[in-house]
């Protein structure tokens, strides 16, 4: 039996104000799942973090978030420019966001790093001009 | 302490009184909201000057009790009808957020 469950979001890219929703959104679905408070956390961080960076830098993209017994799988594919240096962007502190974005707290250079702490697997898939497909698993 | 001896705090205007018998666990400072979602503890109250919606979602994240908003910053309308929503208490103060955060440490964890 296949019990996956399988959730869908579509990230707006204008709309910096509603970024949140969709990590929002699976929190309380994973809450209603009865799942562990500590990896629900790990998720929101870790979602809301990649849903930030897709609206900052990417115009929006999609997030697909899949939980199974043994882990929550949440992808997050955009159409946005890539990342020319990925060592580069891990480094805390490192950022190319807008001053704009920046004036509302974001664009600290924590967004990747705070991805990789809060998850137990992180893949980063990237090509200039293409996009970026990032790939997190949180293990229950 | 609990939710309601900070809404009883003279210093504070309440914005949104969101569930005043919640146990309060820490208090938190911070205005870099990537700091803040990663740090913020889960039913703190959480002092900063940083009022935008994406302040209402992280806390909703963190499960933020209470965003107590210093130096006279405030929210609009729509972020506080869903922070309403969400149960989560929005205060005011025109104090400076380690004057604000002491008070609330005296009030309830000195």
């Amino acid at each position: 039996m296949n019990d996956t469950l399988t959730f869908r979001y579509t990230i707006d890219g204008d709309d910096f104000t509603r970024a949140g929703e969709a990590s929002s959104s699976v929190k309380n679905k994973l809450k209603q799942l009865g799942l562990d408070s500590d990896v629900i956390r790990k998720v929101a961080i870790a979602m809301y973090e990649g849903e930030i960076n897709m609206v900052i830098h990417a115009d929006g993209g999609e997030i697909t978030v899949s939980v199974s017994d043994s882990d929550i799988t949440m992808i997050l594919a955009d159409r946005g420019p890539g990342i020319p240096d990925v060592d580069q962007a891990m480094q805390e502190g490192f950022s190319t966001a807008r001053p704009e974005v920046r004036s509302l707290g974001f664009g600290a250079g924590m967004g990747l790093p705070n991805m990789k702490r809060y998850t137990d697997e992180m893949k980063i898939d990237t090509v200039i001009g293409e996009g970026t497909t990032i790939t997190m698993k949180v293990y229950i | 302490m609990k939710l309601k001896q900070i809404l009883a705090l003279p210093c504070c205007r309440i914005l949104v009184e969101g569930q005043p018998d919640r146990e309060i666990s820490k208090i938190f400072c911070c205005d870099l909201l990537s700091i803040a979602m990663s740090r913020a503890p889960a039913d703190g109250v959480w002092v900063t000057v940083m009022g935008n919606r994406n302040t209402l979602a992280v806390a909703s994240l963190t499960e933020t009790a209470c965003i107590v908003l210093a130096e006279g910053v405030t929210l609009d309308e729509d972020t506080l009808g869903k922070a309403e929503e969400e149960g989560i208490a929005i205060l005011a103060t025109d104090l400076p957020v380690f004057d604000m955060a002491l008070k609330i440490y005296q009030e309830g964890f000195a």
